[in-house]
């Protein structure tokens, strides 16, 4: 395991290769031990680090931001002839999603935001073109918002549908005030081709529940900034189900205010023939003690079905004591799928608690497949109760019942189609 | 009265690239009723004896036959050998996570008997089998297997062994990594199965010790990927007090003192 003695920074850019892995020197079975002691440094101090990856650009404005090409890092595996039409449209006024909160609790209000309201000031800044036009598009921000030290015992759940061609630019912003505690879940259906930024802040002391749902119909178009801000103390799990749309591509950024913060950040994705399902996450540990926990998995059946997974931890050189590690699974069920994982860890300090991370992408594991069967369990039964299981993990502990169900019925019928 | 035969069995498995023959001619017949122990060296093909008959797809047949009740079970797939009758309790029984070991045993009960067992009357039956083999009740809610200890693993294999009732069972290396107490528990739900008399039993061991609980009726010394020698409860003894020197082994392999060999861990495939 890491141990050199010098200098300031390290970065780790590893992929899945294990000979990648040892080449590090730092890094076995992608597990970094703790309290790795930095080798090269890698820029100058006092340096943005927006300077050294120009991808990791954050602005409001529109035009800070090319057009991507494909060539860049964070376009490379997006079809970008798919997505064309977003860049092409021009974001006009006040056209979001419908979007609707069910039932009414204390503690809880929702309704458009007049441009210059002052919520708009401090939020998370955009991370590519499109989420910079969403956000800045005249009368395109929604606020829920859930009061101070609010404890709700209800789940808050946001319906997001949209069906047609025109394309549509939508901002919502959650704030969940300190102390609060609260669920929400973003429900997201239709047809629709969507440009979503959502900006999500977490007071001090705040715990939010957070589970986005892409149920999307099979033609959806989907880019969305998923833009956390997580105060001292805060926790936060965020859940991202994408199970429809043609392409969904979703960045979840992490933004840690104070020390502190928990957050977990996990995702499940299930990738049929032509569905191209990519979850890119930055969590950028800039202040001290903070942990996260990242862990998504991906199923993928039919010719063309492809999922992206980029996890991107960056563990800044004042983050002293930070807690992470990161895991992606991904199960090919049939072999013209394919699935792109690149776990991605920079350390600017020795001084962390812990720090790690496993990739795997692969078919069905024989000897699960061999214990079931020796049971008695017919070899399509098996293979169902395997995938099933793969993702009952993550769908099961999301803490809102019917909604677990509606998932795992939705797994259900995909399974259905695989194994018919 | 059921009866499993195997006849001049030959084994090989595919190991980089080449085919390793190792059963080199294997002959024995067990019926309901009856209990076989295998004695034999590490690396003498007693789990490839186990996986060939259970239906693994990792071992190839390369001649000779296994009929249960004059069926041809090699033409079976893994789960028709199980619904025949056929139990396998591995010497490393495989993590499955996700599924949780109630949904398992209540998949297996199912396939098994032909129709799903009424749920009152199941959840009641899967409890008492429990609580006789002293596993908490909390395990039928865990993901099968995962992160169970050597001797739980070994406890949930017996639990199946109990519910699904085999015509034949195997049971590979079932006392290795028990202690004292799991290992009376253990013996005692393979007996209460024996007692049953509708089940023939083949113990792959290497300790005398479990045969002290379980007593079988003939013992078969395994070399090299076949039955050197077979006799009754006695050779057991012979075997602990002489090893295995008379057969021409010439390591010190000892029964009670020899380890298994490292088992081919399962594990998903991994791709760049
Ligand atoms: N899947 C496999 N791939 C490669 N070699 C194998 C495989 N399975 C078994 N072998 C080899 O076949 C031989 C017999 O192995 P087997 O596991 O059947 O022995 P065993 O008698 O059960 O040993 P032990 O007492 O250590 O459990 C060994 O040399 C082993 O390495
Ligand atoms: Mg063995």
């Amino acid at each position: 395991m890491a141990s050199s003695d010098s200098a300031t920074a390290m970065q780790v850019a590893l992929s899945t290769e294990r000979d990648a892995l040892k080449a590090t020197g730092g890094v076995m079975d992608g597990a970094i031990a703790t309290n790795v002691k930095p080798s090269t440094p890698r820029r100058p101090a006092g340096e943005s680090p927006a300077d050294v990856r120009p991808e990791r650009l954050r602005s409001a404005d529109p035009d800070a931001f090319g057009v991507p090409t494909g060539r860049e890092e964070e376009w490379r595996f997006t079809p970008l002839a798919r997505v064309k039409p977003l860049f092409d449209a021009v974001p006009g006024a006040a056209a979001g999603l419908d979007a609707r909160i069910e039932g009414e609790q204390d503690g809880v209000s929702f309704g458009p935001v007049a441009d210059g309201d002052p919520l708009l000031d401090g939020l998370p800044l955009p991370a590519d073109l499109l989420s910079a036009r969403a956000a800045s598009a005249p009368g395109s921000t929604t606020a829920l918002r859930i009061d101070k030290a609010a404890e709700l015992t209800e789940a808050v759940v946001v319906n997001l549908t949209a069906t047609g061609d025109a394309v549509l630019f939508g901002h919502l912003v959650i704030e969940v005030g300190e102390q609060a505690r609260a669920t929400v879940v973003l429900d997201h259906t239709g047809d629709a081709r969507y440009v979503g930024k959502t900006s999500v802040l977490l007071g001090d002391g705040a715990s939010l529940d957070l589970v986005s749902v892409q149920s999307w119909g099979e033609t959806a178009v989907h880019s969305e900034h998923l833009a956390f801000q997580v105060g001292r103390d805060a926790r936060l799990r965020s859940t991202q189900v994408t199970l429809g749309g043609s392409l969904v591509r979703v960045l979840e950024t992490v933004d840690f205010t104070g020390p502190g913060g928990d957050v977990e950040l996990r995702g499940v994705s299930f990738a049929d023939d032509g569905q191209h399902l990519e979850h890119r996450l930055l969590v950028d540990h800039s202040v001290p003690k903070c942990r996260s926990r990242v862990t998504y998995k991906s199923a993928l059946q039919g010719d063309q079905a492809h999922t992206v997974w980029i996890g991107d931890v960056l563990i800044r050189a004042a983050a002293e004591g930070t807690d992470t590690y990161e895991l992606n699974r991904n199960l090919l069920l049939t072999p013209e799928a394919r699935a792109d994982s690149v776990p991605n860890l920079e350390i600017e300090t020795g001084e962390i608690a812990g720090a790690g991370h496993a990739s795997a992408t692969g078919r069905f594991d024989d000897e699960q497949l061999f214990y079931l069967q020796a049971r008695g369990i017919p070899a399509d039964v098996a293979r169902r109760m395997v995938v099933r299981g793969f993702f009952a993990e993550v769908v099961e502990s999301i803490g809102v019942p019917a909604l677990e169900e509606r998932l795992m019925a939705t797994i259900e019928t995909e399974l259905e189609r695989a194994f018919s | 009265m059921a009866t499993l035969e195997i006849r001049d069995l030959h084994v090989s498995v595919e190991a980089d690239g080449t085919d390793k023959q190792i059963l080199t001619g294997v002959d024995l017949t067990i019926r309901a009723g009856e209990t076989h122990a295998i004695m034999g060296p590490n690396g003498s093909g007693k789990s490839t004896l186990a996986y060939a008959i259970a239906g693994h797809p990792k071992y190839t047949i390369t001649s000779g036959t296994v009929t249960l009740d004059g069926e041809d079970v090699l033409a079976m797939s893994v789960d028709e050998r199980a619904r025949a009758g056929v139990f396998l309790a591995m010497q490393y029984p495989v993590e499955v996570p996700g599924v949780s070991v109630s949904n398992f045993l209540r998949s297996a009960a199912t396939a098994i008997r032909g129709e799903a067992p009424k749920l009152r009357l199941w959840v009641k039956e899967q409890k008492e089998a429990m609580s006789r083999l002293e596993m908490d009740p909390a395990f039928s809610e865990r993901s099968v297997n995962e992160g169970f200890s050597g001797g739980e693993k070994k406890r949930h294999e017996i639990l199946q062994l109990e519910l699904l009732k085999p015509k034949i069972a195997v049971l590979d290396e079932t006392d290795s990594g028990l202690d004292v107490d799991a290992l009376r528990v253990v013996s005692e739900g393979v007996n209460r199965v024996r007692e049953g008399g509708e089940t023939g039993v083949l113990l792959i061991t290497h300790y005398t010790r479990i045969l002290n609980y379980i007593k079988p009726d003939f013992v078969h010394v395994f070399v090299r990927g076949r039955i050197a020698e077979s006799g009754g409860a006695e050779l057991a003894d012979e075997l602990e007090a002489n090893g295995y020197a008379k057969y021409g082994v010439e390591t010190a392999a000892t029964p009670g003192r020899s380890l298994p060999t490292s088992p081919v861990l399962p594990g998903v495939v991994t791709t760049a």
